[in-house]
């Protein structure tokens, strides 16, 4: 036989020895599991990159643009001519409060001029007449016509095709509006809508200098075109100007975004500890492996410092390779997802971008460094001796000590893929404190089975003696399918749990009609009509117009504040509303609700995000003034809102007796099964006074965003469940070789094929059971802090997590057993004694 | 050559101590062959791996090749047997992950030579392995296996070659060709032999003969 290493003899040494080793496959372990890790980052890096921008750019249907500017007046050009540079898409909105007339009928509406390509982002829903099937359309109104939506058209009583009046000019009614994208969830000021083309605006005399009205420029394009164009913009903004932006614009939906990812980054942070678990087993093994090739060396004489760079090197050499593969993986698993998602994503994906790959290689390397080089380092302290007497060298294993490094650059990765310090914090801190208590726990474990193994069959009292003397290598494999276990129940748990709390957020149930205006008088007369018409269990909330202006005594002005939307709210009355016990979805952080001494005194309840906003704290006396009456009342709680829910929301609330000497008018909500436009004109023709705000549209909206976002989180979990699994496999894989020389030298002396099989299985039950009842412990314990204080939903103590774990466990094991298990007991010994002398 | 003086060695044995190795001074000349024979236990691996470095006395010196072992740090020691020496192990000591033409280049390739690959398989195929150059270790019987470690030791051509026990695991006929091999070697090349041999035949073939019993030299 020729030598085949002759071609390859030009290589350095340390990439023949990673052929060797490769080819040997001493390495396939570690590898693998260095694939999957990096895989599993990139993937989930390269999909969360792509879907991100994908489902931003949904979202941003809900803004019209992906940048929308608003103005109090017209635009200066270089705003749009740097639009047009940068190779922006543009449309420009006028909007403002005018009455339209019908023969009769005359109503307050609110106008919208738009220029052609509105919206930019998401589509207009136009229905040829009243309850007649609408569809979207990419038009404008034609020249000379107008859009009513429905609330105007049945109040003003026009169909299609008629007539209505709008300053001076006389438009023809084209087409019922059903849905606007961009129309938001404003609860006041809201009057129906009337949408026409910008052209025709000037015809009409409405606008003139000092009229009162919005100009919106909507802009769309490529992201970062779009995010710089937002940068550059941001500083020329004058007073009145602003840039409206998905979070402040529809703060129901940030949340949602929010969470999701958060979500996709756990689910990222998790894959990763699961490859950090089978890295380190692997180098493990592949350390305990070479020790003798290492003494031998130093018995040719090699250098310590040579041979331990000839390690290193091998180790870079494969962690590139590796890297390498697993993210031309990644880039595949993510393309087939993003062709899947195509489906649901109704917008193209956009190209992933080059920063996944980077993460991966760092995310692998950091990894094999971490976890590699602590075992290298021992190796390093191998004495020649070794050749001689075997025991003599073998690293001293202390596990934890050895791990530093490993968990130091675990820490680092977590933090950075988390993007967030808490989540990053508590997922770390969470599996630090469980490695620490696994290895105590599996270790006591151990022992105890060592006492219950006295008894019983031979194959029992053999199994659960092997399992107390290769003590340490078995708690080595507890922790680690523990860590696995644990990682598989909290992606399985904390999802339903996630995915749960989202969808109650907006149930079916949810008020889909807002009345405003409502004055004390009309309460009654308004349920009775309501009852009337079959609507039961609407809610009403007082209503107080007034602005702050006083803190601790000192006058505030909009001047005072940095925060350009705390600047705009002290401008603007507030609606303070007052009732006795808190609302539905608010949770005090500071302090504590109305006493009955604050009833009777006075007190004031401030939402989280203006308090902080405005300098407000516990204890502030706060002045509010309206409609000839004021108050100065003491800050006694601090709410948190919850903003992705529908409701009504209140950055004030007061105790009832405070507000009495303001006029206050009340707001009522409820649901309205279906589209009932005739029940609007009733109760409009009832109420004069009173305006409906329909949000249905804008609830099935929000519902379809976070269907999708559903999805997407389903789909990245079902992938980081998959490399999980697969990383588990090969963690478990790494602990073979003892199994199988054990069996082989057991059949050696006599032992039937049924005994060996039965001394593994007692030593695999008692590992599957112990590894299962950790995880499920571990996995209770992080879900708790990560529902509590990251994900903010209600944790419920979860029954079945304590049979998943067990039960996973034992499967996890089982599978072991039988491809292990298998291997040992068709192994002919000969082989298996052979391969460990 | 080889020149120990004193040489002892101590290990702890829970409360008390063993003497593994007494006092024992020795000398071999450079193109000698030593055979050093004694009952199991006796203490020959041990004095063996003291000779070469590889672990270190409790007390007392050797001097290889006119440098003081003990002098020399872990890596000092490690430079010299590069230089100088060669060693057959008693448990083979074979590379699992590399075959057998691997393990013959090793030691090669770890001192930079340039054709390695071509010297291991000649040497292999003086050993009667010339067909078994890509079989792994755990393939080959016991006596290839120990055949693979004497091209290994061999293939540097030391200067000074250890051997422990090296025909341990050959029949008659294949341990007196590695036998004679190895005395070829100390012929042409003046390779200085010190070799661990139960076997009375092979012992006698040297020029002199060490006995050790409880860790002394008695004869
Ligand atoms: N580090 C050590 N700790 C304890 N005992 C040791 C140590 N090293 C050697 N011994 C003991 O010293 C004695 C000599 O060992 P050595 O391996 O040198 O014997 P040997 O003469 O080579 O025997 P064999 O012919 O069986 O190979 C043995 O009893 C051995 O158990
Ligand atoms: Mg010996």
């Amino acid at each position: 036989m020729k030598p085949d290493t002759a071609p390859r003899a030009n290589l350095p040494l340390p990439a023949r020895m990673l052929l060797r080793d490769w080819r040997a496959g001493e390495l396939r372990v570690l590898a693998l599991a260095l694939v999957i890790a990096v895989a599993s980052v990139t993937s989930v890096a390269f999909f969360a990159d792509r879907v991100w921008q994908a489902l931003t750019r949904e979202a941003n249907q809900m803004l019209g643009a992906d940048v929308l500017l608003m103005s109090d007046h017209p635009f200066a050009p270089d705003l749009r001519d740097e639009a047009a540079r940068r190779g922006l898409a543009r449309a420009d909105g006028v909007s403002f409060v005018s009455m339209a007339r019908a023969g009769e009928a005359a109503q307050l509406a609110g106008v919208k001029a738009v220029s052609t390509g509105y919206p930019l982002r998401g589509k207009l829903r136009i229905a040829p007449r009243l309850n007649a099937e609408d569809a979207e359309t990419d038009a404008i109104p034609p020249p000379g016509t107008v859009w009513l939506d429905e609330r105007l058209s049945a109040a003003l009583g026009v169909k299609t095709g008629e007539q209505i009046e709008l300053g001076n000019t006389r438009f023809t009614v084209g087409a019922v509006l059903t849905l606007e994208p961009d129309r938001g969830v404003s609860f006041f000021n809201i009057a129906p809508r009337l949408l026409m083309r910008l052209d025709d605006l000037a015809a009409t005399g409405l606008i003139q200098t000092g009229s009162r009205a919005s100009y919106q420029l909507y802009l769309a394009g490529a992201r970062a075109a779009a995010a710089a164009y937002a940068d550059w913009a941001k500083p020329k903004l004058g007073p009145g100007q602003r840039i409206e932006s998905l979070g402040n614009a529809r703060p129901e939906v940030r949340a949602g975004l929010d969470r999701a990812q958060q979500f996709l980054g756990l689910s990222a942070m998790l894959a990763v500890i699961l490859a950090a678990v089978a890295i380190a087993l692997s180098t493990r093994r592949y350390t305990q492996r070479h020790l003798d090739g290492y003494a031998v060396m130093r018995c040719f004489g090699a250098l310590q410092g040579r041979l331990f760079a000839l390690f290193s090197w091998e180790f870079v050499l494969l962690g590139l390779a590796a890297c390498t593969a697993g993210c031309v993986l990644g880039y595949a698993g993510q393309a087939l997802i993003a062709r899947w998602l195509t489906d649901i994503v109704a917008s193209s994906l956009p190209q992933p971008g080059w920063y996944p790959v980077l993460q991966g290689f760092a995310a692998g390397l950091l990894l094999l460094l971490g976890f590699a080089l602590p075992p290298l380092l021992q190796l390093k302290n191998v004495p020649a001796i070794r050749v001689i007497r075997r025991e003599v060298g073998a690293p001293r294993q202390s596990a934890l000590a050895a791990y530093a490094l490993g968990l130091g650059a675990l820490a680092a990765l977590l933090l950075w893929q988390a993007g967030e310090v808490k989540l990053g914090a508590t997922v770390f801190g969470g599996f630090a404190a469980a490695f620490l208590v696994f290895w105590l726990a599996s270790l006591g474990a151990l022992r105890l089975f060592a006492v219950l193994g006295r008894a019983g069959s031979l194959s029992w009292r053999y199994g659960l003696a092997n399992l107390r003397r290769r003590s340490r290598g078995n708690a080595v494999q507890i922790v680690a399918l523990a860590l696995g276990l644990t990682v598989l129940l909290l992606l399985t748990f904390i999802r339903g749990d996630l995915l749960e709390s989202w969808r109650t957020k907006l149930p079916q149930d949810a008020p889909n009609r807002f009345v405003v205006n409502i004055q004390p008088d009309q309460l009654r007369p308004l349920a009775q009509f309501l009852a009337q018409n079959g609507v039961t269990a609407a809610n009403s909330f007082p209503m107080v117009r007034a602005r702050l202006t006083a803190i601790n005594g000192r006058t505030i002005a909009a001047a005072d504040f940095s925060d350009e939307r705390a600047k705009r709210q002290i401008d603007r009355e507030f609606n303070l509303s007052f009732m006795q016990t808190m609302p539905a979805g608010n949770q005090v952080t500071e302090g504590r609700w109305f006493t009955h001494e604050d009833f009777a005194q006075g007190a004031v309840s401030v939402e989280i995000w203006i308090a902080e906003r405005l300098g407000i704290k516990l204890g502030d006396q706060l002045k509010f003034s309206g409609g000839g009456a004021s108050v100065s009342v003491p800050v006694t709680s601090v709410r948190k809102l919850d903003w992705d829910s529908m409701r009504p929301n209140f950055f004030f609330i007061t105790t009832p007796k405070a507000l009495a000497e303001f006029p206050v008018s009340y707001m009522s909500t409820f649901r309205l099964a279906g589209a009932d436009p005739l029940f609007t004109a009733r109760l409009t023709q009832a109420f004069p006074n009173l305006t409906v705000i329909d949000v249905s549209a804008v609830m099935r909206q929000v519902n379809g965003i976070l269907d999708q976002v559903i999805r997407a989180v389903e789909f990245v979990f079902l992938f980081a469940l998959v490399a999980g699994v697969l990383v588990l496999y090969a963690a478990l894989l790494s602990t073979q070789d003892e199994r199988l020389q054990e069996a082989a030298l057991m059949r050696a002396l006599g032992a039937s094929r049924a005994q060996v099989a039965g001394a593994q299985r007692a030593e695999f039950l008692a590992l599957g059971l112990v590894a299962g009842v950790l995880a499920s412990a571990g996995a209770s314990a992080i879900g708790y802090v990560l529902a509590e204080h990251v994900f903010q939903f209600p944790w419920q103590f979860n029954a079945a997590i304590w049979f998943a774990g067990p039960l996973a466990g034992l499967a996890c094991v089982g599978l072991n057993a039988w491809l292990g298990g298998r291997a040992a007991l068709n192994h002919p010994p000969m082989l298996a004694l052979r391969e460990a002398s | 050559m080889i020149k120990a003086a004193g040489l002892s060695k101590v290990v702890p044995n829970g409360p008390s101590q063993l003497l593994i190795l007494h006092e024992i001074d020795l000398a071999v000349m450079a193109g000698e062959a030593v055979a050093i024979v004694g009952a199991s236990g006796s203490g020959k691996s041990t004095l063996l791996g003291l000779l070469a470095g590889l672990d270190t006395p409790s007390a007392g010196s050797v001097q290889l090749d006119g440098v003081e072992l003990f002098a020399l740090g872990e890596d000092g020691r490690a430079a010299l047997r590069a230089q100088l020496l060669g060693f057959v192990f008693q448990s083979f000591q074979l590379l699992p992950a590399l075959n057998a033409l691997e393990n013959v280049m090793l030691p090669l390739e770890l001192a930079g030579a340039r054709d390695a690959a071509r010297r291991a398989a000649a040497m292999l195929e003086r050993v009667g392995l010339g067909e078994r150059l890509a079989h792994y270790p755990k393939y080959l019987s016991g006596g290839e296996q120990q055949r693979v470690a004497l091209a290994r030791a061999f293939v540097i051509e030391p200067k000074l070659l250890l051997a422990d026990e090296p025909t341990g695991n050959l029949d008659a006929d294949t341990g007196a060709a590695i036998i004679d091999l190895m005395f070829a070697l100390n012929a042409a090349a003046g390779t200085t032999l010190v070799l661990v041999t139960h076997d009375d035949a092979i012992a006698r073939r040297c020029q002199r003969q060490i006995r050790l019993a409880g860790g002394r030299i008695v004869a």
